[in-house]
């Protein structure tokens, strides 16, 4: 199928899978006094690219049409988001190529685009071209009464990031997810620092979501699903009553509760990561309110791989996950259980798909 | 007829006897050895499985399967729908490498097959055997 052929095809399939959405009223909160504390709106995450430079303007054809695929999508809905969400790892090995090719390709989105760094962004040059194309790793700005902050929660400890003679093989340490000479993530001091004082004018009642590439919670090390000063971080966000932490990296779909602290996972648009309890020989800490995805038919190559269109509503999220081949899912913030929660399969496991 | 049974009795016990003499009784050294061996073809595995050059368009196998996982291989032979027929993990492991890694498709004794195959199942260890399942 030519790109032309495959572009229009799916504009008319995610018409059919979109505009339903777009029809979905969400409620919010009216105070007391009968004003509303905050205005509802719509945001997507697209993520983990891993756009994979072959040789010169040669790209690993299948990730691509992952991420064009989700560009043109989002470019559908309707109403618009008010922004889209790039949520880190646009390149496979960090290459000057590879996050330009994924620039030319995100300019297509017709909203503004904030942008996120991922480990595979950053440890060629240490983020030297990522930053000099789209700015600070880190930084906030307040939407529609939400505080909003990116984080970059992708650094490792000083020793280990200057040890390496080749920069290549470093990048290739810590792009291979299981490569036992890697080392794991932190936001570190200097972030930890900035945060607090970020955070220190902004009122307990104010909703907050918090993006960071990797998790801010504790799951599993041998793979970096895994922040080493989540705890740190998590203390300094415990004060404010709605705190909401939108992570990548994981290739799948997850969520959890710690506290006001509710945790959303997003899904990458190259290929899935199984969950790490299909690895036996790992000890892994996976949240118990997950209602995991299926496990992905190889041979469709878009299986579980996706992108997701966020509401915001009363300072919580509701996610939902644009699933080519399954069927979508919405994981929502359930006011009365006070934790996030699949629409549709949180009392029962998802039945087992029967084409893999 | 008797005298043939008795005749294959007896160079059955020669045979035996022979043998017991002959044969050998592994050794702590050799069962090192078979091990070292063995253990050298893993971590071959592990270079195949993490190889560049595997396919044509420098996806790795771990890029999808970190530490091997999702690859089931307690699950084969088993029937693969998707071919069509019952397939070994050697088939899918060559499926893999034409489609994912644009690759061309090795040998089934080719060595870096053995190879991925003892990592894949050592990754693996310990999981009971369950041939067919989906």
């Amino acid at each position: 199928m030519k790109r032309r052929e495959f572009l229009k095809k799916t504009s008319i399939l995610t018409a059919g899978t979109i505009l339903p959405m777009s029809l979905i009223e969400v409620a919010f909160a009216n105070e007391a006094d009968g004003s509303k504390s905050g205005e509802n709106f719509t945001f997507a995450v697209i993520s983990d690219a891993h756009l994979q430079q072959i040789k010169g303007t040669k790209f690993v054809r299948n990730w691509d049409m992952g991420l064009k695929k989700a560009v043109a999508e989002c470019n559908l809905m309707n109403p618009k988001p008010d922004f889209i969400l790039f949520g880190g790892d646009l390149g496979q090995l960090g290459k000057a190529a590879e996050i330009d090719h994924g620039a030319e390709i995100l300019s297509a989105l017709n909203s503004p685009v904030k942008m996120m760094l991922g480990e595979h962004d950053y440890y060629l040059d240490l983020g030297e071209h990522w930053m000099n194309r789209f700015g600070d790793p880190y930084y906030s700005f307040d939407h529609k009464g939400v505080h909003i902050v990116v984080l970059n929660s992708i650094l490792v400890d000083e020793k280990w990031t200057n040890k390496w003679k080749d920069p290549m093989e470093r990048m290739q340490t810590m792009a291979g997810l299981d490569d036992p000479n890697g080392s794991p993530f932190m936001v570190g001091l200097q972030q930890r620092q900035w945060l607090k004082k970020d955070l220190e004018n902004i009122s307990k009642d104010t909703p907050i979501i918090v993006f960071s590439h990797s998790p801010l919670q504790k799951l599993y090390k041998g793979w970096n699903f895994w922040t080493d000063d989540a705890e740190l971080v998590q203390d300094i966000l415990k004060p404010f009553k709605k705190v909401n932490v939108i992570y990548a990296h994981v290739h799948q779909i997850q969520y959890n509760k710690i506290g006001n602290i509710a945790f959303n996972s997003v899904m990458s648009t190259a290929w899935p990561w199984p969950y790490p309890e299909t690895y036996s020989q790992g000890t892994h800490y996976m949240p118990k309110m997950t209602i995991k995805m299926n496990r992905a038919d190889p041979f469709f190559e878009r299986d579980a791989t996706g992108w997701q269109m966020i509401d915001v509503h009363s300072g919580r999220v509701d996610f939902n996950f644009q699933l080519p081949n399954n069927k979508n899912r919405t994981v929502a913030y359930n006011e009365k259980t006070e934790q996030p929660e699949d629409m549709e399969f949180q009392k029962e496991q998802i039945p087992p798909q029967t084409h893999y | 007829m008797k005298k043939i049974l008795k005749t294959i009795a007896l160079s059955t016990l020669s045979l035996y006897i022979t043998t017991m003499l002959q044969a050998d009784e592994f050794t702590q050294k050799d069962l090192d050895l078979w091990m070292a061996e063995y253990k050298s073809v893993v971590k071959e595995g592990r270079k195949v499985f993490t190889n560049p050059k595997l396919g044509t368009n420098t996806v790795t196998c771990n890029e999808c399967h970190p530490n091997a996982s999702n690859t089931h291989p307690e699950t084969y032979p088993k029937f693969q729908k998707q071919l069509g027929k019952v397939a070994t993990m050697a088939e899918m492991i060559n499926w893999c490498i034409a489609n994912p890694l644009e690759g061309k498709k090795m040998a089934l004794d080719d060595p870096r097959m053995t190879a991925l195959i003892a990592y894949i199942t050592q990754e693996r260890k310990g999981i009971k055997l369950d041939p067919g399942k989906h």
